[in-house]
């Protein structure tokens, strides 16, 4: 077996690591390029990093920033087109690049392993679960009993409370929680040096997420396992590593203890992802989020100067000519930092791209008190699959005034995406429920429904790709709009298309292209302008940015939010992000299986006292608030989401409470009741009570270990 | 599973049936008369008539339908015009033969297309790729009369090392059958080849590329192991309800490869009851292909649950 000691240039290295053996890995000046049409381009360059015995580290950057595609050349599972073109990686002081497959395959049983998005996809749907677990102990040489054993130790260990029970189940019977944990167990089964997470908890719950990111740090505590942490998302980042290193556009721009990256950051990119995404307790008539213009650059598309120069506000003719090199920073603390800036000393502050909007506070608040344009009463949605009952909605009353946005709030299941389908007629509510719009009675079916009442209420969809018709170009999916929808032909068509364009900032030169020719963000205002097409007067806005980078994200919102200022529109948003409905809600409504937990302003339910689930769901949300982790204590909800479709007596969230009072909660559900004007909670503990509770730091119960 | 099992035999019964009634209905729409045609043009109009009424074809089209569907469930599908006597006896000796010849196809096949779709996912884009894919293409794309006639040319009067006919003599040995029937299941063989290729190709390829393929490789496990494994288990899923489907093209659409190779089987009686007007065969042959195609389609689908843990257990709970 080669072994190699791949020393960095500069001998940047983190003085805390210690030098006692190697590092668990070092990546050594890598680029990567992938072989397209007899082309090689190069979508990793002169990446450098190393990750220390039992140290945490994390890449985060926006999609195609190459992050995914160095963790898969770390454990030499590129696809066959691409390879590590120069530089050299090293894990546990062995060259990963020169060994053999049988040597490659010791190193992925024993020393590496790695965990993904999605948990669903990544065990095998056919071969259940103890077994798949199993297979590792095996390799390493076990007989299949003992394999077996060892896998429900392993099983514990992730917290699963009944591993034999889900041993014997396949994947689709476990929820995504419980998958990821699986997956987790056989990561660490072979007890590996180096454990490598690509977006670990993106497709989770809030709740869920906070569960898995506690149990990733309590085990790398355990098995004593060195974390290579991908994420697009900064506020996991900064809650789990240690260091960070900022990518874009298969550069690393930055590179530090992740706290003083993200609190302190020397370099624009950095600044500029921070500034676009929405800080807890940010309201859209308190400020403007700010925006990084432009797109990031294709592989192999800059050949001279710094990959962030066409986007930078701070770009001086150097920045075109020359590209910067990796500067040491010299910061407070006196660690060790590095930035891709020639200006990184002054990189702090770099002049905003979008102006700052502050509102008279009045005003905003006045123009939130509209008349009642929506609203539903009584509406109740059940469900009946398969010989089950399953309770979508119970009883929910909701109204949105004109010109406000009222946000949804909830886990996967709590029903949000019902209750915006009951009221845009796509689902029809059960019997007793009375939706009205203007006054006049709205019926359950869109056909039903007359001309000016489908108008009126629109949608934006989470995902642009599927929800355009990706034949047609965007004149003809804009142009159809305008014409049955606002009822727009020949030249005054023509006019308000134009008109419609501005709004939404796509340029003229789009409308020949299919959706497909157009990037994610501009894919989402083309869906807006279809929205808007018919001046709608309500638009539900059914998790709009998730599928987007940050960046993107931050655009896409203030886009809606100008919208709304000049249209006075009025939006259903949904989001599980929430920052982002923190940000865009007047009013906020909390589901949990089906039923409205609490309802009132933003600043109402996002600042004690508020309802128990809603506490819980806030602290389980990283933050990127300095001190913000530390401070708080999470609060840890127990077990699982329960089924809709056998909801617990009395208080459906009695199961995972933390407030939880006893029988009383068991045995009645609380009304939702107004606990202070227009603010109703759906708990039996007083409004003064949960005051007085979520005012002092309490540890809850089962947080003791 | 029960449950599963019921309730697709039901929906088979009721695909069965409505076929039985678009071939009774296309049999009396059709131009012609039976007893016309039995008796030739010149036979007197009175005959004509008597043999009408003997045959059942002057009472009312809802009452033949009876009696026909109602002897067809008993085991009865009646008497044929052309050969004078019970189909019975001659449907099921065809039908016999029919799937002595499928069955041989179907051995050769399914192995050796799984095999080179297999082969060809595992190098996905090498030239063994691209000569798998157009291999197969290519035998899928000559109709059977094409290669069959070009089989015959070569085999059967170039080198005589196979008989021409694909009937064996009576009494022949049961290799000495085979033998008769190499030639003409070559033909079925490059056709089906190229389909069950293509679907053992994109499920392999689809499988490899899979997050828990992934999942496999990184654990270590070697190649072959991931492949037996991880792999061919979910990728030959979609394969098997190709190759069902392919089944009743095997069964009843071999009217030009038993023409050709004068074997009296399934296709080529009902082809020719067709030409003959003789219905009662016509229907009876047709609906049995129905019958045996929605039989395999039907073990397809359990063989398909049985292997798809999702499908097996949603149908228990």
């Amino acid at each position: 077996m080669s072994t190699v000691s791949p020393q960095l240039p500069g001998g940047a290295g983190d003085p805390d690591g210690g030098a006692a053996g190697a590092d668990a890995l070092t990546v050594d000046a890598i680029d990567i390029s992938y072989r397209v049409r007899g082309r090689d381009l190069v979508t990793v360059r002169d990446v450098s990093f190393r990750i220390g015995r039992g140290e945490s580290y994390g890449l985060v950057g926006e999609s195609g920033s190459g992050k995914s595609t160095i963790a898969l050349a770390v454990v030499r599972y590129l696809a066959r087109n691409g390879r590590v073109s120069r530089g050299g990686i090293a894990i546990d002081g062995r060259d990963v690049l020169a060994m053999s497959s049988g040597e490659l395959r010791k190193l992925r049983q024993n020393t590496v392993s790695m965990v993904y998005q999605e948990p669903g996809k990544a065990l095998n749907p056919t071969i259940r679960v103890g077994r798949q677990v199993a297979e590792v102990f095996e390799l390493a040489g076990l007989k299949r009993p003992e394999a077996l054993e060892r896998s429900r130790e392993m099983l514990e260990k992730v917290r699963i409370s009944d591993p034999e029970g889900v041993m014997k189940r396949y994947p689709h019977q476990l929820s995504g929680g419980m998958l990821q944990r699986v997956v987790i167990a056989m990561a660490l089964a072979a007890e590996p040096s180096l454990l490598i997470l690509d977006e670990p908890t993106t497709a989770l719950d809030a709740t869920v997420e906070a569960e898995v990111l506690d149990l990733i740090s309590a085990l790398r505590t355990e098995f004593e396992t060195s974390l290579l942490f991908i994420s697009h998302n900064l506020a996991v980042i900064a809650k789990m590593c240690d260091r960070v290193g900022v990518l874009y556009a298969g550069e690393l721009m930055e590179e530090g203890p992740a706290r003083e990256v993200f609190d302190d950051p020397r370099n624009p990119y950095t600044v500029g992802l921070l500034r676009c995404i929405p800080r807890r307790g940010t309201a859209k008539n308190q400020d403007t989020l700010d925006t990084i213009p432009g797109f990031p650059p294709g592989p192999g598309e800059i050949q001279q100067g710094c990959v962030f120069a066409g986007r930078c506000g701070l770009v001086e003719d150097r920045c075109r000519q020359e590209a910067p090199p990796l500067y040491a920073v010299d910061a407070p603390s006196g660690r060790a930092r590095q930035s891709r800036c020639h200006f990184h000393e002054r990189a702090q502050t770099p002049p905003r791209v979008v102006k700052p909007q502050r509102e008279d506070g009045a005003a905003a608040n006045g123009a939130g008190l509209g008349e009642v344009l929506v609203s539903a009463a009584d509406v109740s949605k059940t469900f009946h699959m398969e010989g089950q009952t399953i309770h979508g909605l119970v009883d929910v009353n909701v109204e949105v005034r004109a010109g406000e946005t009222l946000g949804l709030v909830g886990e996967s299941g709590s029903g949000k995406t019902t209750l915006a389908r009951v009221l845009l007629g796509l689902t029809p509510p059960d019997k007793g429920a009375t939706l009205a719009i203007e006054g006049s009675a709205l019926p359950d079916n869109a056909r039903a429904r007359t001309r000016d009442q489908r108008k009126a209420l629109q949608i934006v969809f989470q995902n642009p790709d599927s929800a355009l018709n990706r034949r047609h170009s965007i004149r003809r999916l804009l142009s159809r709009a305008l014409d049955k929808l606002g009822g727009y032909k020949g030249e005054a068509l023509a006019k308000r298309l134009r008109a419609l364009l501005v709004e939404v900032r796509v340029a003229e030169r789009y409308l020949p292209m299919r959706p497909a020719q157009l990037s994610g963000g501009l894919k989402q205002r083309v869906a807006i302008a279809r929205a808007f097409a018919g001046d709608p007067k309500i638009v539900v806005c059914d998790e709009p940015t998730s599928a987007l980078d940050v960046s993107v994200q931050a655009a896409i919102l203030n886009l809606l939010n100008d919208l709304q200022r000049r249209e006075q529109v009025s939006y259903l948003f949904i989001s599980h992000d929430l920052g982002v409905v923190r940000y865009l809600s007047d009013r906020i409504a909390v589901l949990y299986l089906g039923r409205i937990m609490e309802l009132g302003t933003a600043e109402q339910v996002f600042n004690a006292p508020h309802h128990p689930y809603t506490e819980a769901l806030l602290s389980a949300v990283p933050t990127l608030e300095p001190g913000g982790a530390a401070a708080r204590e999470r609060i840890k909800l127990e077990g699982e989401i329960p089924s809709a479709a056998n909801p617990p007596t009395g208080c459906v969230f009695h199961t995972r409470c933390p407030r939880f009072l006893g029988d009383v909660c068991v045995n009645t559900e609380p009304p939702l009741a107004e606990a202070e004007p227009g603010h109703a909670i759906r708990c039996h503990i007083p409004l003064e009570e949960l005051r007085r509770l979520q005012a002092t730091e309490v540890t809850v119960a089962g947080a003791g270990d | 599973m029960i449950a599963f099992i019921l309730k697709r035999l039901g929906l088979a019964l009721i695909t069965l049936w409505i076929l039985s009634l678009i071939v009774f209905f296309a049999g009396q729409v059709l131009p012609g008369d039976p007893a016309r045609a039995i008796l030739g043009p010149l036979a007197a109009q009175q005959a004509v008539d008597a043999l009408r009424h003997q045959l059942g074809l002057d009472q009312s089209i809802w009452s033949q339908y009876w009696h026909w569907i109602s002897h067809f469930v008993q085991g009865h599908p009646g008497t044929s015009y052309q050969y004078q006597s019970a189909i019975g006896p001659i449907l099921t000796s065809a039908l016999g033969r029919s799937l002595k010849l499928a069955v041989l196809a179907f051995i050769i096949v399914v192995p050796l297309s799984i095999f080179a779709g297999i082969v060809a996912a595992l190098n996905v884009g090498r030239p063994i790729d691209r000569a798998i894919s157009v291999l197969g293409l290519s035998g899928t794309t000559v109709p059977e009369f094409v290669s069959g006639i070009i089989l015959i040319l070569i085999f059967a009067v170039g080198l005589s090392i196979l008989p021409v006919s694909a009937q064996a003599p009576t009494g022949a040995s049961f290799l000495t059958q085979i033998k008769y029937l190499i030639l003409p299941a070559i033909p079925l063989v490059l056709i089906l080849f190229g389909y069950i290729m293509r679907m053992a190709r994109a499920g392999t390829v689809e499988a490899l590329e899979s997050d828990y393929a992934r999942t496999a490789t990184l654990k270590g496990l070697p190649r072959g192991v991931m492949i037996r494994r991880h792999v061919l288990r979910n990728s030959l899923l979609p394969t098997i309800t190709v190759i069902a489907t392919q089944t009743g093209y095997l069964i009843g659409g071999l009217v030009v490869v038993e023409t050709l190779f004068r074997y009296p089987g399934l296709g080529q009686l009902v082809a020719q009851a067709a030409t003959n007007k003789d219905f009662p065969m016509l229907e009876a042959g047709v609906l049995t292909i129905g019958l045996v195609y929605m039989l395999v389609t039907l073990i397809a689908d359990i063989v398909f649950s049985l292997l798809n843990p999702r499908i097996r257990l949603s149908a228990v709970e």
